[in-house]
């Protein structure tokens, strides 16, 4: 399984010579393995450029949102195969009881904040709440549940070829707790032993002192919790647009340092990961 | 997935979150009316500690606490607001005595609601209780 990061910034892009090394697009990391099929994980401002290394290929898109905070859906309108005809998309997201994902969507691809509506597009989208168990999409199998952040909110685990991803963007699971073990941390079961985790890594501590509550994690939060689900390897992502290259190179070191038996590394716009079983 | 697999729904972790800076006795049920936590001032009503007995199932909670109606008579587990609230999706609320753990007799009241997740599944109940007289000795009617 190939993980590629087109974006890896939180809340808002933000482009400019100091956010170069690890990007300005928000969040949506490119998934393939093989037979073809892609999948999406959210469609921030990091699917545009996804969508223009796509544009010839004939295979089905699958884009998985974590929910449907601006920063990691921005992108839907930007994408070039949204827009080609024929062209077959599936978009998966939270379920919810009360307003379908189409009609929450809608809110954004309408006049007057889009200038087309999803049912006007030349492509065939379909839209989907994500399963409450596990499912098959290509050489993917996918497993979504909901974690601690404002409003419906999901998580992914994608594994393929003995392989393991799992991608938290927005997630403050100290709010629940990270001292109660397994059962009683949010976003474990989708994190545990797996081979790669990006996860919500936005503040400092001292900023997330002044920020408890919003849905988001520390670097040592998001440390404290790979631990937690002892994974492999932890990519830091979802950076607070106010952090520079050179503040996100600090609190890298910072988690390294406090890493045990971790591999902390940096989630950068534009890198690609290799994943395989053994590591 | 892999390995343990024993996360709870993040609803239920943050109603425990929620549940543990109250100092309002509440009492958490799984879907299955199993109790899976219950806060400090709950501890005082059942005289049982949450770390000495972890995860309860309903069965062991009837067998510990013993819950009898105004008459006197074992109170049917139907009748349990937080067996109601997870069975029949609705609020629930009752009056009731319960034999505490350190072998003190309490009458309480009991209001749950359910805890159904955004996904429409009903994940819970959560079970607010407070004592309405003051403790009764066991045997006392
Ligand atoms: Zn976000
Ligand atoms: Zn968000």
């Amino acid at each position: 399984m190939r993980a590629t990061i087109w974006g890896s910034r939180g809340s808002i892009a933000s482009a400019g010579p100091d956010t170069v090394r690890y990007g300005g697009n928000t969040s949506c990391v490119e998934l393939a393995d093989g037979d073809g099929t892609i999948l999406l994980l959210d469609a921030g401002t990091g699917l545009r450029r996804a969508g223009m290394h796509l544009r010839d290929s004939s295979v089905p898109i699958h884009i998985l949102l974590t929910h449907l905070h601006m920063d990691h859906i921005q992108g839907l309108g930007f994408f070039r195969p949204l827009f080609e005809p024929g062209r077959e998309l599936h978009v998966w997201g939270p379920p919810s009881t009360t307003l379908d994902l189409r009609a929450r969507l809608t809110r954004y691809l309408s006049p007057p904040l889009f200038p087309v509506r999803i049912r006007d597009l030349d492509s065939i989208v379909e839209l989907h709440d994500a399963p409450s168990g596990p499912w098959q999409i290509g050489p993917f199998t996918v497993t979504a549940a909901s974690v601690v952040h404002p409003g419906p909110t999901l998580g992914y685990r994608v594994s393929a070829g003995g392989a393991t991803l799992a991608y938290l963007p927005d997630h403050e699971p100290a709010l629940g707790g990270l001292a109660g073990g397994p059962a009683w941390t949010s976003g474990h079961d989708l994190a545990a032993g797996a081979d790669l985790l990006l996860h919500d890594a936005q503040y400092s501590d001292a900023e997330y002192a002044e920020r408890v509550g919003w849905g988001h994690s520390s670097a040592a939060h998001a440390v404290a919790f790979a631990e937690v689900a002892s994974v492999r390897r932890l990519a830091l992502f979802h950076h607070d647009p106010d952090h520079d290259d050179e503040r996100l190179d600090g609190l890298l070191a910072e988690a390294r340092g406090i890493g045990r038996g971790v591999d902390v590394i940096a989630g950068c716009e534009d890198t690609s990961f290799e994943l395989s079983g053994g590591g | 997935m892999s390995g343990v697999m024993a996360q709870r729904p993040v609803e239920l972790i943050l109603a425990r979150q929620l549940a543990s800076g109250l100092a309002v006795p509440v009492l958490l049920v799984d879907a299955q009316g199993d109790t899976i936590f219950f806060n400090e001032p709950a501890e005082l009503i059942f005289g049982l500690r949450f770390d000495d007995v972890d995860a309860l199932s309903l069965e062991g909670r009837l067998e510990i606490l013993a819950p009898l109606d105004a008459d006197g008579r074992p109170l049917a587990t139907e009748r349990l607001p937080g067996i109601v609230a997870v069975r029949e999706r609705r609020p629930a609320h009752a009056a009731f005595h319960l034999h505490g753990g350190d072998g003190v007799r309490r009458h309480v009241e009991a209001t749950a609601i359910p805890l159904e997740s955004a996904g429409g599944h009903v994940l819970g109940a959560l079970v607010v209780l407070w004592t309405t007289k003051g403790a009764e000795h066991a045997g006392h009617p």
